[in-house]
């Protein structure tokens, strides 16, 4: 072939179509991206959401349920001219909203094209019926039914926990499980129970166009896929005993937790002040109102509040006194007015000396613990202060104190029970004896402890030795729990002598007015109420008032702490609010003697006490 | 296949250059089903349906045919030859009235509307055009390399595409840019050709790059060509090369000198205070600027090859010399090119194409939803109809300018080089016929033919896949459209039958 003019020319020619199928080439067989954002920019998945799961109380009342809301959607290229004030009226907005919304759309039309999206989220149904009523009058603008969580009963925000839209961070913590726009549980139940309550999403597959116009179904919704809702979720929690709890605790700040021994299903648990379900439903709107209150009513003090156990802890120090054989029940000990050592001296309240270990749990005596701590550490069978130190400290852990219980309430406290590490650390090696921790006798000191905790120690003893882990959720239908709950948790302390502190119990509660037991307000004749008392010093003002009870003794059916911050000695709020819960769940009401005592309770405000920071 | 010198008279089946017929027939099939692959989904209708674009199409499609028939066997061949000039001097006045006349459409003025329908002058010249260059070029003593003959020529090919310029369909008038082709086929030096290759790289270099840059490489190519052409490679080699190196690296070296003297919390002070718009006073090294060195060396180099070039008797040196300064002035007016004489939308699509301005959501998101359309093809395509990025309408102008996605998108890179290969089979077979032909009119116009579908071929498909700026012109025979339909089947079918005329006499 010459390479004349004519043969350049066309070799030019095949040269720029082999350029064009090369190209081709690259784009058509070699680079998968094409097909990918091919994919992405047709097909819409539009995610069907599933109906959250109920919360049952045991008895089968509903605690959380599902009602029906609307989140307000506007299509603005459907929207035409309209009357921003009518419209305004019925969805009980401004109509500044209404415009600032609409401009908004205006100012990103191109972005949102045929796009339907959200105006405003969650509108209850009464205020959509009223917009349904007139909607022919606003083209473009449509409900999308959601189901949001309703609360038929009063039990508490923190106890329930709240269910939000998540954020970037909760969808970081739970990779490929949640996608903006999700909801999930962020607290309490809703959170300890998420992945039964939440179900599984669906979608519908539509083919879209390039202004977002949905066209068609893709491939006839063979691709399509129904939402699971999430399974029913029962609780352990009695609602109307819950509802009681709550109203007993109110303008107060504390905690009431209850618990049945035999099975350790918390029955109550009230964390005050509380988030009222009313604001649960619609979180985000109050969000800020909720964290601004001083008083932290989203701080679940019963399960996170770090607290001294206060004179209560004596019957975890006399029972480890009789295992360790340091005291019996016979153990006579004088009190002057406190126990005395070198120029010191750790004071007590009036009561007649000396006295024995029944005696002792009755009338909270201070010094007897004192005794029985010097005993227990200074007690020869060990080689050193230390070691016996680091026995008292696992006889401590036996009943649970110092590390989470393991319910299957989200985000437990440990607390604290020293060791001599600890001290060590402290004070220096030998820079401490039974004298520099004689507060741990009495429950001060460097103890901590959650309000879940005591009532923990309350079933304990109401079992005569062993414990199920507190938890909240019970077997059902669908939802199994652990095994672990079922089993018994022995403490070190040998069952046999749990009777004879109870004994003490009994009598504080039991003995009547004037004979010296300080819990005698706890009374309630027939039930047999076993209680101790506590009061718990804090320096930064009122003392804390414990109590925690069982009853009935024989057959306790209910164990119960109280904490009451500010709330000065025990028998002046914690007994009378613990007793009352406990009548209220044995005898279903307050007996017409204690009514007084009812009353009390709920008109008091101790909010005035509570300082905050 | 017929030998020459055959009887005269022959018969219908015989004259007629069937394949080119088929392939015309291939591809506006393809083009009518394509269109109506893309519009089905938005307007679903029959193919048929004559409120559709397919149905319209079909409707372009049959007249079209008529006309084929008319030009095939009506029109006496011989005519256009005696007509070429009244038929130019008219299309020439339909381009201006068109300008006062016509209705805008996106932008600019090209369409006259009739009731609906609608006719593009543009169209119609670039057959008036090939015609009156075909008539004019195969003259008797008609020599291209004739500075009066090469003026008319020229001037034939830029008064129609400075009109169409004027209508502001820029893209309507680079296709004319095409005739150079044909022109080099003529006899043009190919010099022109690489000439206009080197001012449209200078063009890109100064966009791209530096005023610097670019008027390095003219010196550099020009140079290049002159000691190539006297062979001396040799010495342009020793000579020239390290002149070249040292002058990439002489901003830098300027950098670091005027660093050196000026200090350099001076220079960033200088730095700061242009940036924020004062006027400051260079100190004397920063106001060497590297640009100045290059042309003054140049200016230096110039005369000494000149001389040589005088003792030598050599013309070519003269006129590289020539079209160097005619580069380095282009590249010194690009600016005022770019952002006076182009218009808004072309210097976007300009940018996006060279890489200047990202802009997905803007003038790249034609690109860009075209690229993906064809690439989701894969290999054999999503099937007919089947496509979901071109039935959607994430491409735009898809019955038109991008009618070629759908393709990519249903049929596979084997229907995109199928189609290409067909329209490489329908040029080659334009030219090999147009050789083959005893007249010059006929050769001329063949060839003219050939450049105007090659050029509507390269730039449509290489917009759609990202290798041309953003162009609207039509891919020929394919595309949606009654003006282009019209006027590219009568272009090709005045050319089979100047072909078919010729096979009937010789």
């Amino acid at each position: 072939m010459k390479l004349n003019r004519e043969n350049k020319l066309l070799i030019g020619l095949c040269t720029a179509a082999a350029i064009l199928i090369a190209k081709l080439f690259t784009i058509q067989i070699l680079d998968e991206d094409y097909k990918l954002d091919a994919q992405n920019n047709s097909m819409v998945y539009t995610t069907i959401y599933p109906t959250r799961g109920i919360i049952h109380d045991r008895n089968g009342e509903i605690l959380v349920g599902n009602k029906v809301a609307y989140d307000f959607m506007v299509t603005p290229r459907e929207v035409e001219e309209f009357d921003t004030l009518a419209l305004s009226r019925v969805l009980d907005v401004s109509p500044e909203f209404i415009k600032d919304k609409m401009a908004e759309y205006r100012k990103f039309r191109r972005k949102i094209g045929w796009q339907t999206v959200v105006m405003i989220k969650q509108i209850p149904q009464e205020t959509y019926m009223k917009f349904a009523e007139v909607a022919y009058k606003f083209p473009g603008f449509r409900g999308q039914a959601r189901s949001i969580r309703e609360y038929p009963f009063n039990a508490g925000g923190n106890l329930l926990g709240y269910v939000s839209e998540v954020d970037a961070a909760y969808m970081k913590r739970h990779p490929d499980e949640y996608k903006a726009g999700d909801y999930a549980g962020k607290t309490g139940i809703e959170a300890a129970r998420e992945k039964e309550l939440r179900g599984e999403k669906g979608y519908n597959i539509w083919l879209r166009d390039s202004r977002n116009k949905i066209m068609s179904r893709y491939e006839d919704g063979a691709q399509d896929k129904e939402a699971v809702p999430g399974n029913d979720i029962t609780t352990t929690i009695d609602a109307h005993l819950q509802h009681y709890g709550q109203m007993l605790m109110n303008n107060k700040v504390g905690s009431l937790v209850a618990i049945e021994p035999s099975t350790g299903e918390v029955l109550t648990m009230v964390s005050s002040p509380g988030i009222d379900v009313e604001m649960l439903a619609d979180i985000g709107k109050h969000y800020g109102e909720i964290s601004s209150n001083p008083y932290k009513p989203m701080f679940n003090r019963a399960v996170q509040a770090p607290y001294p156990p206060g004179s209560v802890f004596k019957l975890v120090n006399a029972l480890i006194g009789l295992e360790e054989e340091v005291v019996y029940p016979g153990t006579q000990y004088p009190c002057r007015m406190g126990y005395h050592f070198g120029r010191n001296k750790l004071g007590c309240h009036e009561h007649r000396s000396p006295i024995n270990l029944e005696e002792s749990i009755m009338m909270s005596c201070n010094a007897y613990y004192c005794y029985v701590l010097r005993d227990l550490l200074e007690n020869p069978e060990y080689g050193s202060f230390d070691e016996s130190m680091d026995k008292w400290n696992e006889y401590v852990k036996s009943f649970g104190f110092g590390r989470k219980l393991g319910s299957d309430f989200p985000s437990e406290l440990g607390g604290f029970v020293p060791d001599s590490k600890y001290y060590n650390k402290v004070y220096g090696k030998g820079g401490w004896k039974a004298t520099t921790v004689i507060s741990l006798s009495i429950g001060q000191g460097e103890l901590g402890c959650t309000p879940l905790h005591l009532a923990n120690l309350c079933a304990t003893i109401a079992n005569r030795g062993y414990y199920h882990i507190p938890h909240i959720v019970k077997d059902s239908e669908h939802v199994t729990i652990d095994p672990k709950y079922k089993e018994r948790k022995y403490t070190m302390v040998d069952t046999t002598h749990f009777p004879k502190v109870i004994k003490g119990m009994y009598r504080a509660v039991n003995s009547g007015f004037g004979s010296g037991g300080t819990a005698s307000i706890a009374a309630v004749e027939g039930l047999d109420i076993c209680g101790k008392t506590g009061t718990a010093q804090n320096p930064h003002g009122h003392d804390h008032s414990i109590f925690i009870c069982f009853a009935p003794m024989d057959d306790p059916k209910i164990a119960v702490a109280a904490y009451v911050e500010n709330g000065g000695f025990g028998a002046t709020w914690a007994a009378p609010i613990a007793s009352l819960l406990v009548e209220k769940y044995l005898n279903g009401e307050i007996s017409d003697k204690r009514k007084y005592l009812e009353t009390r309770v709920l008109e008091g405000d101790l909010m005035d006490r509570v300082k905050v920071k | 296949m017929r030998s020459l010198g055959g009887n005269s008279g022959r018969g219908l089946a015989k004259t007629i250059d069937w394949w080119l017929v088929a392939c015309w027939m291939v591809l506006v099939f393809i083009g009518w089903i394509n269109i109506y692959a893309s519009i089905h989904s938005s307007e679903p209708s029959s193919i048929f349906d004559f409120d559709s674009r397919s149905g319209k199409q079909f409707v372009w499609i049959a007249t079209s045919v008529v006309l084929a028939g008319l030009i095939l066997f009506v029109i006496n061949p011989r005519l256009y030859e005696g007509f070429s000039l009244p038929i130019y001097a008219l299309t020439i006045l339909l381009l201006i009235a068109v300008i006062f006349l016509g209705i805008e459409v996106k932008g600019s003025r090209s369409w006259f509307a009739f009731g609906p329908v609608r006719l593009q002058p543009a169209e119609i010249s670039k057959i008036s055009t090939s015609l009156l260059l075909a008539t004019v070029m195969s003259q008797l003593g008609y020599k291209i390399s004739r500075a009066k003959d090469f003026i008319i020529t020229a001037l034939i090919i830029l008064v129609p595409m400075m009109i169409i310029v004027l209508q502001s369909e820029t893209g309507s008038a680079l296709v004319y840019v095409g005739f150079i082709f044909m022109l080099y086929r003529e006899g043009l030096s190919g010099w022109l050709i690489f000439m206009i290759g080197m001012a449209i790289l200078s063009f890109i270099l100064t966009l791209t790059a530096s005023t610097y840059v670019a008027v390095l490489v003219v010196v550099g190519v020009a140079s290049l060509c002159i000691f190539l052409y006297s062979g001396r490679f040799k010495w342009w080699l020793i000579g020239v090369v390290p002149a070249i190196v040292f002058f990439a690296f002489l901003p830098m070296l300027m950098d670091i000198l005027s660093t050196a003297v000026v200090g350099a919390e001076q220079m960033e002070a200088i730095a700061a205070s242009i940036e924020a718009g004062e006027e400051v006073s260079l100190p004397f090294v920063m106001r060497i600027k590297p640009l100045y060195i290059l042309l003054g060396c140049t200016l230096i180099a110039m005369p000494l090859l000149a001389f040589q070039a005088f003792r030598e008797g050599n013309r070519f040196t003269y006129l590289a010399l020539l079209g160097m300064v005619g580069g380095i002035l282009l590249v010194f007016s690009t600016d005022f090119l770019f952002n006076d004489v182009l218009q808004d939308h072309q210097r976007k699509r300009i940018e996006v194409l060279l890489g200047l301005k990202e802009d997905p959501a803007g003038v790249g998101y034609n690109v860009m939803q075209s690229k993906i359309a064809i690439g989701s093809g894969g290999m054999f395509g999503k099937g007919y109809l089947k496509g979901t990025q071109t039935t959607y309408g994430f491409v735009p102008e898809q019955s038109t300018d991008f009618i070629f996605c759908t393709i990519g998108e249903e049929w596979g890179f084997v229907g995109t080089s199928g189609v290409i290969l067909l329209y490489v089979f329908l040029i080659w077979r334009i030219i090999r016929n147009a050789e083959r032909s005893r007249e010059g009119f006929t050769r001329i116009y063949g060839y003219c033919v050939a450049c105007c579908i090659f050029m509507h071929l390269f730039i449509n498909i290489g917009m759609t896949i990202g290798l041309m700026p953003v162009i609207g012109i039509p891919l020929p025979f394919v595309s949606y459209g009654g003006s282009s339909m019209w006027a590219f089947t009568v272009m090709l079918f005045i050319f089979i039958a100047l072909d078919r005329n010729e096979r009937k006499y010789f």
